[in-house]
This record gives structure tokens, sequence and C-alpha cells, in this order.
């Protein structure tokens, strides 16, 4: 067979890597951490990164999670003392690999970065080319990749990790912010559909409820048969959204609950799941119900309730143009919106709204 | 203060890559504000200044242009002084 019909990586040079980066949901570990504590620690996993570190090969993360959550996780087991300067937060992967790259000062030729999603993967393409590019499923296979054999395993290779620890201990990386880029969201050809949620959707809404704690307005959780009376109550909306792009969907990924009262219309739950948290989704939820509640000529008010985590949809009510009006409890309070500023949805995004 | 202004204007700039920002310019006006990124502007800033800002200073009129976030970080420093 001729070379050229060979699959090849793209990028292709005699360049060893320096830095292996982990995505850790479904990655390193098996689960999403954020919806389920008690993951488990993919098979093979540990030996992997030892074998690496005995290689003189530097371990870094770029994950989307809950800094605190995932590192003691990581120290639960046993492993968070193999990575350097893990990024753990919610910027693009693109971001973090950057900032992984200026704290160690190595060539971006020499990073490779291992992740379970697709989008994951074509964002660090798409951003940092020089950057190899693994699928998880690769794990089993991992020890064997030409480019993470060194030509030589010395006492500097097995020290190599510890000494830049040293050095990091001196200095934090503060934490710089860096969003995907507009343009490259517009190449993910992502569609929303938001509509009234049926039978078949009360499932995932009553996982939806019980599961997110960051993203939700007020934490407030209702059973099967309470959603399933809510969703056929016309003094309700019951709403899902589902998210899809040139990759394939998300699945139901937001939900929202608005009481149509008399005097105002009454927000009391809007979340969404954190796979989606750069998408805007929480954001297209809100301005849909804000404009069906102009077109009803009715008020709009929201209920927040803090829990500690999820202040960023406190910022997002606020930043939609909502005030807070009154407290309702120690920790709860309620906001209103005057319709004066209901905008439109994003132009990467095509919303879709179904009766 | 100009340093903090130069800092803001490129922080903000990345997410407006085509577009020149201008100081008095909503920037919410532009099609971007979804939860991260208002999360993370104000992530920005708090970090800026090293003060975790009151539910009701978290406003859309405190950060809806570079002069308005400019105003809001001034006020913080005259308390602080």
């Amino acid at each position: 067979m001729e070379p050229s019909n060979a699959k090849k990586p793209v990028r292709r040079r005699n360049s060893k890597i320096k830095c292996l980066v982990w995505d850790l949901d479904n990655t390193l570990w098996e689960g999403v951490l954020l919806e389920d504590i008690q993951v488990k620690v993919k098979e093979g996993v540990v030996k992997i990164i030892q074998e690496l570190d005995r290689r003189g090969i530097l371990q870094s993360i770029a994950s989307k999670n809950d800094y605190s959550v995932a590192i003691a996780k990581l120290d639960e087991f046993g492993l968070s003392e193999y990575f350097l300067v893990p990024q753990i937060n919610w910027n693009s992967k693109s971001s973090s690999i950057q900032l992984i790259q200026q704290s160690l000062n190595i060539g971006l030729d020499t990073f490779a970065f291992i992740d379970d999603q697709p989008f994951e993967r074509e964002e660090v393409a798409y951003m940092l080319s020089d950057v190899l590019c693994l699928d998880a499923d690769q794990l089993e296979q991992l020890l064997n990749l030409p480019e993470l054999m060194p030509d030589y395993v010395t006492e500097d290779s097995r020290q190599r990790r510890m000494m830049y620890q040293s050095d990091f201990q001196r200095k934090q990386a503060e934490e710089q912010f860096q969003g995907p880029q507009e343009e490259f969201l517009a190449t993910l050809g992502m569609v929303i559909r938001i509509s009234p949620a049926h039978s078949e959707d009360l499932h995932r809404a009553e996982e939806l409820t019980l599961r997110t704690n960051q993203l939700n307005t007020t934490g407030y959780t209702y059973s099967l048969e309470q959603l399933e009376t809510l969703s056929r109550s016309d003094r309700h909306k019951l709403l899902v959204a589902s998210l899809e792009d040139k990759y394939g969907t998300y699945g139901t990924i937001g939900l929202s609950l608005v009481e149509l009262g008399e005097e105002a219309w009454r927000l009391k739950l809007l979340l969404m799941s954190c796979r989606v948290m750069s998408r805007g989704v929480g954001s297209i939820m809100l301005q849909h119900l804000l404009l069906s509640a102009k077109q009803a000529g009715s008020r709009f008010q929201a209920e927040f309730v803090s829990n500690d985590r999820n202040r960023m949809m406190y910022i997002t009510l606020k930043f939609a143009g909502f005030y807070e009006v009154s407290s309702m409890d120690e920790t709860g309070v309620l906001l209103e919106n005057d319709l004066s500023q209901v905008g439109g949805f994003p132009k990467y995004i095509d919303v879709q709204v179904m009766d | 203060m100009e340093e903090q202004k130069a800092q803001i204007k490129q922080y903000v700039s990345r997410f407006f890559r085509k577009h020149e920002l201008q100081d008095d310019e909503n920037m919410f006006e532009l099609g971007i504000v979804n939860s991260l990124f208002a999360m993370q502007l104000v992530t920005y800033v708090e970090s800026m200044i090293g003060i975790t800002l009151e539910p009701h200073e978290l406003d859309m009129n405190n950060f809806h242009s570079i002069n308005a976030i400019m105003k809001l970080i001034e006020s913080k420093n005259t308390l602080t002084e």
C-alpha cells in the first residue's frame, strides 16, 4: 500500500512530546464529576501517569470543572502531585494549554492533549495547530506512542517534574480568562431548540434539577409527579432546551419553569448543564422567556437563591437587565426585569422555538 | 489608573477581535453576553482590584463599556484609599 493512503497525523516531524495535558471527565476518570462525585479513575490510568512521569514527560490538566472539587478528587486518587499547573476552570482548553505552555516555557509543538470530546480537541487544534490532539480512546496505546518515548530516560528525567514543582510553589499563576472566540463558535453550526417539556423529557428534567448546582438560579427540585403536573398546567411554562452542533447532539441541557401569575410571570427555575456553559444557552432561554412575557403584556420576575456556587447565574440575571426588588429570606431574592431591553439572540447560534 | 484601563481594554478586546471597541461603546449590544463572558468579565475586574463586588454592584450598567468599568474601579479605589 502506498504510504499516502496511511492515516497520518497532520503534524509530523520528529518531535517528542514533553508535556501531556489531560482532560478529566470521561478521559482520566469515568463520568462527569459535577454530576457524579463517585467517579472512578479509568483502568490503567494510574500506571500510565506514573510511567510517563518516570520517563520525564511532564503532565498537566485542562479541565472544565470546579477547581477545588476536582483537585480533591485527584488527591483521593493519589494523583494530584503528578500534574503541573493544572488548569481547572471554565476557560477554553486552548487558553488553558497556552497558560501551561507559558508556565513551563517549552514549545507548543512538544505538547499533546488528550480529551474524549471532539469539540474540545477541535477547539485546541483550531487555535493551536502545533499541539498533538489525542482521543481518550487511545488511552491503552498511549505508552506505545513513539512521541511519548523519549530517547533517553535519565535521573534528570525522573526529577524533572519535581524541579518544576519547587519553582512553581513560589509563583502560582494568576488566573487569566479567555473565552472561546465567537468566530470559532460560529464554525460549530449550533442549533438550540426550546420547547415545552413533554412526558418523555421529564426524567431528564428531574435529573437536571438534582444534578445542577452551579448553573441553577434557585436549586428547587421537583419530583417526577410534580413535573408531570407542571408540564400540563396552563398556569406554568415548563421548557426544555436541547443543543446540537456539527458533531452531534448534546441532548437536553437546559430547563426553565415559569409560574404565570396574575400580576407577573415568575421564573422559579432556570438551569443549564455545565457542559454547555460557554454556549450561551442560559441567556438564550432567558431572552426567549422575556420576549414571551413582553408579547403577553406581562411583568417578569425571577427568584434567585444563592448556594455559594451559583453566582454565575446571579450575574446572568443581572446582566440580562434584572434588578432586585425584595428579599424572600436569608439567601433568596426576588428580581424583576422591566422588559425595556429585550435583546436578540447571538448570531453564532440558530434558535428554534417549538410550541 | 491609565494602566488599569489599558489592561481592561486588552482583556476585553480578546472577545471582540474583529471590532475595535470604543471606550464608551456598549459591548452588550454587540451580542456576546453569555453567562460565561459575564462571569469572566466580573472575575477579571475583581481579581484586578482585589475585591469581591457586592450584589448591587454586579449590574450591567457597571460593566457595559470600558468607561463604565473604569468608573466602577475608581469608586472602589476611592473607598479603599
